[in-house]
């Protein structure tokens, strides 16, 4: 992507006036969108985005800048912009010498979506969209997205790494309205993969769309939730999101050095019923949050964050490792060339456990059964979380009854994780999210088996 | 960045002119530089200097339209751009009311949204600051133990568009800003709230302003519990009211009725909210930081007043919703580089009524004051209309402010909601998106706690 003699001479612009570590991020970055909607195209368009971040490390300080002029005077300004920053009164010349590492990719990629037709993409909108409304007669709009992008990255540094990963992700949203006596519903689902269009030949997207409108007819006829405390069962891969906010934010040693997490100092302590064994996995072939390199160059890796209830690790970037003496764990990610890495999470799931999840269902006389959680946030310091209800039912007598409204759920991390009474096997990852953590949204990948949680607040009318 | 001297528009005019016969081209381009520092410890724990520009190309031939970016001024890539935006139009289907926007004769306010002195102010005095801010927020309470990240951040923005319709607009305006996030901590327990000042010269900006605001949002939550389940009185600080009013101006937004995704549709005319409230979107107001003489599209913002005394008045419009709604844009055209332009509003603000914000606390005898919401993104449905949201805040006993809440939700409609507010505050806030709010009123409400 860039010449190894300008890499080599940015790396050294940028640490002429002192500094301990210079690293420069290039990227190139090509995406496709189009927009089906109101019954027909309504958009296509396409982006090119490139540039490099240049960042200076020296103690606690870091300088950044970043360009989108590729070219060597763009990139020595951007360089000493990084270093003036950054500086420590000391420098001379420093000798970069970098070794190329070659990081293996959790799966290859069959079809590049450069090599596809557009057409052929637009075509996958119109069926959804026929799919969609022929759901019912109540579904009264549809809204079908198709997204892909392929994603370039070089990341050097005066370590004298040197590495690269070409990331591929393709995505597919359906969003459905359907119209009744009691107003309008949605239903939306999505499908997002880190591969090229070969992702149509496992999935299809008639199912995607008839999920969609499925969701937004049930939600027609759905009660309003319940308020108050209940039982909450969750099920198989309808909510990760729970786990990537009651605890997973919580586990990010960035937000743990600087005293925000509920969760720092507990390494090694219970911290949830031994059932529970919680990962991060980068290296999950496929999945939305996968990659062969991390941000700042490390190689994706599977961290165990909870072991059989014990917590064992939180995660980590460049900049906290280093501050720690520690290995890396291939947590440091940034939305773009434009932003600085911090410590984030990639795809975050529970492992199975030994229930029977029907037994989990009949154990449970009245409570709330969530099939499909929506996004979620945390407040990292004291732990409590919200998380939307997508797709709910009643449990009444043990069973599941009738479909309820959307509503969010509400508790707090710790106490959640620890009062888990049932963990199912029957695990299921979910559906791609995106993660928000200071202005900055990276894509990120859950998972979870059948689970209970014998309290947790639900914020419904009823 | 020149003075008055749009040379951006220079570079708008010459994409747009590239059309061929037949052929719609409009070009929007725009151009940015940032500076951010962040404190921690007393040390600089990053300073950022960026400088972005781009540009978006939109093309509309037999009533298709396509729309290509690229995130640099670079000829090659911008030749590409519009390349790409035309091969995308083949793909698009015919739509009658596709169509860039023409002028439409509306005068341009005269709003002067440039900070002449911010470009500048030497990094050092920012960098000065920052650091000054986590001292302050420090020095202010026993309780507070801690800062997560003290924050300088300024950026001076210019943005183009030109049509080969006949449009040529140039605008340009600057900010800058103080945040710092202080955690307090008391008996085991830790909370994390952040204070702000904006402005658009630095000398705009409170120190004092941003550390108070982030101490005293931290503390008075120390020793929060989950409260009963129960019905009572929710008063919303003038952000809080802001942030809710913002979902609403995605209700009123003429895309979302087009397209069956407005509970508001059909409803012009009728009473949607309570008499008492009345708000409006006037991005030439210039107290608003959401300021702007032109909208996406190049068109002179306006005045659009949106509900009054709690009847609808219309909606907000781009060209292509405004011509398909058989009226006009409303210039509230909405966008970045990288999308099409879409509707939004850009300065919603709610009309100040009667009563400070103690004044208004005091009429409330069992109520929560809402200070945070979670959950906006996940609990709201603008559709449906369906409202869920987490709640902190204090309990409010016989007019005064009592125990701090947590852990507890708030669940309604937003169209019972606007019907039901009670109260409307003459405390006008205008808060850092643009949007100006005041203290609403809203009785019987269900809380869902323990």
């Amino acid at each position: 992507m860039l010449d190894h003699d300008l890499i080599q001479r940015t790396l050294s612009t940028a640490l002429r006036t002192g500094g301990e570590l210079a690293e420069i991020f290039v990227e190139d970055k090509a995406s496709s969108n189009a927009i089906f909607d109101d019954g027909k195209v309504e958009n296509l368009s396409s982006g090119r985005d490139r540039g490099a971040g240049i960042r200076v490390i020296v103690g606690d300080t870091t300088g950044f800048a970043h360009t989108a002029d590729l070219s060597p005077t763009g990139l020595a300004e951007a360089a000493e912009a990084a270093g003036a920053a950054a500086r420590s009164g000391g420098g001379g010349v420093v000798e970069v010498a970098l070794t190329r590492q070659d990081a293996p990719r959790p799966n290859a990629i069959a079809v590049l979506p450069e090599d596809v037709a557009k057409a052929t993409k637009v075509d996958l909108l119109r069926r959804a969209d026929a799919t969609a409304r022929g759901a019912g007669s109540a579904i009264t709009q549809v809204t079908a997205r198709y997204g892909d992008s392929r994603r370039r990255i070089l990341i050097a540094n005066s370590d004298g790494l040197l590495t690269e990963d070409d990331q591929v992700r393709t995505l597919f949203t359906v969003m459905a309205v359907a119209s009744g006596d009691t107003g309008m519903q949605t239903g939306y689902q999505s499908l997002g993969r880190t591969v090229g269009f070969e992702l149509f030949d496992s999935y299809d997207v008639d199912d995607i769309a008839r999920e969609a409108a499925e969701r937004a007819l049930l939600k027609l006829a759905a009660r309003p939730a319940p308020s108050g405390t209940l039982p909450v069962v969750i099920g198989p891969g309808g909510g990760g999101v729970l786990f990537h906010e009651a605890c997973g934010h919580g586990l990010e040693a960035d937000l743990v050095a600087k005293g925000a997490s509920v969760f720092a100092g507990r390494v090694g302590e219970r911290v949830a019923d031994p059932r529970i064994t919680l990962v991060d996995d980068g290296t999950m072939a496929e999945e939305w949050g996968a990659f062969a390199v991390d941000d700042e160059g490390s190689l994706a890796q599977r961290n165990v964050l909870i072991e059989d209830g014990i917590l064992t690790d939180y995660m980590y970037d460049l900049l906290r490792s280093r501050k720690e003496g520690r290995s890396r764990s291939g947590n440091g990610r940034r939305q773009s060339y434009k932003h600085l890495p911090m410590v984030r999470m990639t795809n975050t799931y529970v492992l199975a456990g030994p229930d029977e999840p029907d037994d989990i269902i009949a154990g449970t006389p009245d409570g709330v059964y969530v099939a499909h959680l929506g996004g979620g946030q945390v407040n990292t310091a004291t732990g409590d979380f919200v998380f939307g209800m997508t797709e709910a039912y009643l449990i009444e007598g043990g069973k599941i009854t009738e479909p309820i409204r959307e509503g969010n759920l509400i508790g707090n991390g710790p106490a959640v994780l620890a009062s888990i009474d049932a963990v199912g096997h029957d695990f299921a990852m979910g559906s791609p999210g995106m993660c928000g953590k200071d202005g900055q949204g990276v894509p990120v990948g859950d998972g979870v088996p059948t689970l209970r949680v014998p309290a947790l607040t639900v914020g419904g009318t009823a | 960045m020149g003075a008055a001297n749009p040379e951006l528009l220079d570079v708008a005019a010459r994409i747009a002119e590239m059309a061929g016969p037949g052929e719609q081209v409009e070009a929007f381009v725009a151009r940015s530089t940032s500076t951010s520092v962040k404190a921690y410890g007393g040390e600089v724990e990053s300073l950022t200097q960026a400088s972005t520009a781009g540009v978006g190309v939109r093309v509309i031939v037999d009533h298709r339209e396509g729309f290509a970016y690229a995130g640099t001024l670079d000829e090659g890539v911008v030749l590409e751009a519009l390349a790409e935006a035309r091969d995308n139009a083949t793909f698009g289907e015919p739509d009658d009311f596709n169509g860039l926007a023409t002028p439409d004769g509306v005068e341009v306010a005269d709003l002067d949204l440039w900070p002449e002195h911010l470009a500048d102010v030497p990094t050092a005095d920012k960098v000065a600051m920052a650091l000054e801010l986590e001292q302050a927020t420090l020095g202010r309470d026993p309780r507070v133990t801690g800062v997560r990240v003290a924050m300088f951040s300024d950026s001076l923005g210019e943005g183009a568009v030109a049509t080969s319709t006949g449009i040529r607009s140039w605008g340009r305006a600057g900010m800058s800003y103080l945040m710092v996030q202080a955690l307090a901590h008391h008996e085991g327990e830790t909370q994390i709230e952040a204070g702000l000042s904006v402005g658009r010269e630095v000398t705009d900006l409170s120190i004092d302003e941003a550390a108070g605001d982030a101490v005293l949002r931290a503390t008075r939550l120390l020793g929060s519990t989950k409260p009963s389940t129960q019905r009572l009185t929710l008063v919303l600080e003038p952000r809080m009211a802001a942030t809710i009013l913002s979902i609403v101006g995605g209700m009123v937004n003429g895309e979302a009725v087009l397209k069956g995704r407005s509970p508001f549709a059909d409803r012009v005319g009728e009473q949607v909210a309570s008499p008492l409230l009345t708000f409006v979107d006037d991005p030439t107001d210039p107290r608003s930081l959401g300021a702007e003489a032109h909208d996406g599209e190049g068109l002179a913002c306006r005045r659009n007043e949106l509900v009054s005394d709690g009847v609808l008045q219309g909606f907000l419009h781009n060209t292509y919703t405004g011509r398909r709604s058989g009226t006009a844009s409303t210039g509230s055209a909405q966008r970045g580089i990288a999308s099409t332009p879409g509707v939004g509003a850009g300065a919603l603000a709610v009309a100040p009524g009667a009563g400070t914000h103690e004044e208004v606390l005091g009429t409330v005898d069992h109520g929560l004051f809402v200070t945070s919401m979670a959950g906006l993104h996940s609990g709201v449905n603008p559709v449906s209309g369906d409202f869920s949201v987490g709640v902190e805040g204090l309990m409010i006993k016989g007019g005064q402010l009592a125990e701090p809440i947590r852990e507890a939700t708030i669940a309604s409609t937003l169209q019972r909601l606007l019907l039901d507010i009670s109260h409307v505050g003459a405390d006008l806030e205008w808060l850092p998106d643009g949007s100006g709010g005041v203290t609403l009123v809203i009785p019987d409400i269900a809380l869902s706690g323990a």
